[in-house]
């Protein structure tokens, strides 16, 4: 079978790739033209991308009404906190659940994927009832923890697969070779597996950097909230918005997102394909 | 190489410790150790008017009273049922809750909300109209303290008004709803449509505006029952609209998907001659009309009930938990003294329950349509079906995608009918065993 593209299949592949792609970037694209556009042009029936009148207003009103730093602040501290401790924690058990085999992994497996299927409101009134035992409501610790819970199922998930994808081979090579089984964990498996923990964290981060509803119910006090809470501050009844301020907070909520994307993106996908085939 | 990575992860988890102990810590209920109490007031106030408001408001109360400090919480329009119920559920609520009259019925059939009836003054209780009080009254009980209200007003560009030569309604004397139907029809015609029906969420502005001709869809009987019934004035709001979409061609096919806001660009832009919107979308207009644009504040069309249309206003409710609930009732008192609602009012562009509020002069003034509401004011009504229990499905389940498909054309009269009696009666029935 040839792997060759003929010319017209290339320019077919290249359209379909550039209709995705403003597929995904037009929202995004749309919010950065409404941060920048004054309260006049946002009712304009002609529409236009970009801004006949820029103006930074939005973004001064945005900080004027909304402590958005001391939001950014909590929301980085919790993200951060539950990527970490997410990765931390499912590591081991994804190593276990991919190289050893048996009815716990396997009824391990199912429950990961079972718990995927709980949706929020389900949970969220014995979850309240949890922390509020636990002294843990109104505090960011109280969230990070709901926050790992949370994303650990898919975190586990997701790990496993990349422990599978490391070649057992390697590890009885390195057993052959006299290394211990720490050492082998240390020096062979965890630097294969490097690109699937960033990975893994990255989901964990977003997740908890971007969920709203925990955030809401959870965090009582003003100087606790979270950025999603307080961008809904710019919401009023019945789909109302101060459209706006809420274009250019909700366009600085994106920002980290993207910084973390661009900086590791190379890393992930580097890792990923490093040792694919042989040279 | 590794040293200074190790380094750099130590110094972060405990930078994040320390952020996160700091963030750390109890809230205080009821009492401090000082004799002190503290309320929380979970306001949901989102315009930079209204909040300011209500923060000058706390900051007073607080100042002149020393022993009962207010604390001012930011809740959010967004997923608030979910937010309160789980805060009841937890034990967690604020004190002095801020909600809307529709969405209280399950808290205070829940036993969530206290019962005010002994607790509210003379001078709160008789300043607000009964007809208000009736939109906090479940059962025999009265759960919150109706205080902002809006109206649906038609919008209208001025300019486009004056020129078709039609008569200019005022709520002394509005247009029928027949008059209204042939208006809009005269302003239409060059590209332009002579109205724009945001009918995104079609329920509300259906009942609502029904009861201006006699509409009333949800039946009470003696032993409390509630009962659809879909009789002559109920079909009159629907009728006109589904007349001018699909007959008349007055009113924009594409705005019946719209929410109120999309509109605004086609009215600006001339596209659109009027607008039925709520009393506070004059905030928006006067902020994103183009430089020079006229508009008028219209009453919406009348019927054989006269001006009278459902509302569903703000409230302020005290949690049934609440340790102080007589001081939270006289922070209440005080937020909503006539000068105090006046402000609120005005920050929220909206129209005070009370009587007194509603007579301040400032509320009374042409500009951008302060006195056309509050003439409109005394023919406020409870929202029809507010107090129903079931209302929430049958609104999501029945009647919206009912009265979608009712007024884009795709089902007829006979069937819309038969969909929210038959259908609806069946959802109420489950509610009321």
């Amino acid at each position: 079978m040839s792997l060759r593209t003929s010319g017209s299949a290339r320019a077919g592949q290249y359209a379909a790739l550039l209709c995705y792609l403003v597929f995904l970037a037009f929202p995004f694209l749309w919010l950065i033209s409404t941060a920048f556009k004054p309260a006049r042009e946002l009712g304009s029936l002609h529409p236009t991308w970009i801004p006949e009148q820029p103006t930074l207003d939005n973004f001064r009103q945005a900080f004027d009404e909304q402590p958005l730093l001391r939001a950014a602040a909590n929301s980085l501290t919790a993200a951060l906190c539950a990527a970490l401790i997410a990765v931390v924690v499912a590591t081991p058990m994804a190593y276990v659940m991919a190289r050893h085999r048996g009815r716990l992994a396997t009824a391990a497996t199912g429950w990961v994927v079972v718990s995927q299927a709980f949706p929020f409101v389900l949970v969220i009134i014995p979850l309240f009832l949890v922390l509020k035992n636990l002294h843990l409501i109104n505090s960011l610790w109280g969230l990070v923890m709901v926050y790992v819970v949370w994303s650990l199922p898919f975190a586990l998930w997701m790990l496993a697969g990349y422990v599978r994808a490391v070649p057992p081979e390697l590890e009885e090579a390195a057993a052959v070779d006299g290394a211990g089984k720490v050492r082998i964990l240390v020096s062979v498996t965890a630097p294969l597996l490097a690109p699937g923990i960033v990975a893994t964290a990255l989901f964990a981060f977003i997740t908890a950097w971007n969920e709203f509803f925990f955030a809401l119910v959870l965090l009582k006090t003003p100087e606790k909230q979270t950025l999603p809470v307080v961008l809904t501050h710019f919401l009023g009844a019945e789909g109302v918005a101060d459209l706006g301020p809420l274009a250019a907070a909700a366009f600085l909520a994106t920002l980290p997102s993207l910084v973390l994307f661009a900086v590791i993106q190379k890393r992930i996908t580097g890792g990923l394909t490093a040792g694919a085939v042989k040279h | 190489m590794r040293r200074p990575v190790l380094r750099a992860s130590a110094t972060i988890a405990t930078v994040l410790a320390l952020l996160l102990t700091g963030c750390t810590g109890a809230g205080p209920d009821g009492a401090d150790a000082g004799g002190t109490i503290r309320l929380s007031f979970q306001s949901l106030a989102w315009q930079k008017e209204s909040v300011d408001a209500n923060k000058e408001l706390v900051k007073e109360w607080n100042a002149a009273h020393p022993r009962i400090q207010v604390d001012y919480v930011q809740g959010s329009w967004d997923n608030v049922h979910d937010q309160l119920l789980t805060s009841f559920e937890g034990g967690e609520a604020p004190d002095i809750i801020h909600d809307a009259s529709d969405d209280l019925a399950d808290f205070a059939y829940g036993g969530y909300l206290a019962d005010l009836r002994t607790l509210l003054p003379d001078r709160l209780t008789q300043d607000i109209p009964q007809q208000s009080w009736r939109t906090a009254t479940f059962g025999d009980g009265v759960y919150g303290v109706p205080f902002l209200q809006e109206p649906r007003v038609l919008i209208a560009n001025t300019e486009i008004l004056e020129e078709s030569g039609v008569r200019v309604p005022t709520p002394s004397e509005p247009w029928s709803w027949p008059e209204f139907r042939r208006v809009t029809a005269k302003l239409t015609g060059k590209g332009r449509f002579g109205v724009a029906w945001p009918l995104k969420e079609p329920v509300s502005v259906t009942l609502n505006l029904g009861l201006s001709a006699g509409g009333q869809l949800f039946h009470r009987d003696a032993d409390g029952k509630v009962t659809i019934r879909f009789d002559e004035g109920d079909g009159v709001m629907p009728g006109t609209v589904r007349d001018q979409v699909g007959t008349d061609r007055s009113a924009a096919r594409t705005a019946l998907g719209m929410s109120g806001s999309d509109t605004l660009p086609g009215f600006f832009g001339g596209r659109y001659a009027m607008v039925p919107l709520g009393f506070s979308y004059r905030q928006q207009v006067v902020e994103q009309a183009p430089e020079g644009f006229e508009w008028t504040v219209l009453p919406a069309p009348a019927g054989s009930g006269g001006l009278a249309q459902g509302v569903s206003p703000q409230t302020l409710s005290v949690a049934e938990d609440s340790p102080h609930k007589e001081e939270a009732v006289q922070f209440i008192d005080f937020l909503l003294r006539p000068a105090n609602m006046v402000r609120l009012a005005r920050g929220d562009w909206m129209l005070p329950t009370g009587t007194q509020a509603l007579a301040d002069p400032a509320l009374h003034t042409a500009e951008h349509g302060w006195a056309t509401g509050t003439a409109l004011a005394r023919d406020l009504r409870p929202a029809p079906a507010q107090s129903v229990r079931g209302y929430p499905e049958w609104k999501d389940k029945v009647a919206t995608p009912a009265l979608q498909e009712y007024y884009s054309g795709a089902i007829g009269a006979g069937e819309l009918r038969k969909r929210l009696v038959d259908d609806g009666n069946r959802v109420l029935a489950r509610y009321q065993r």
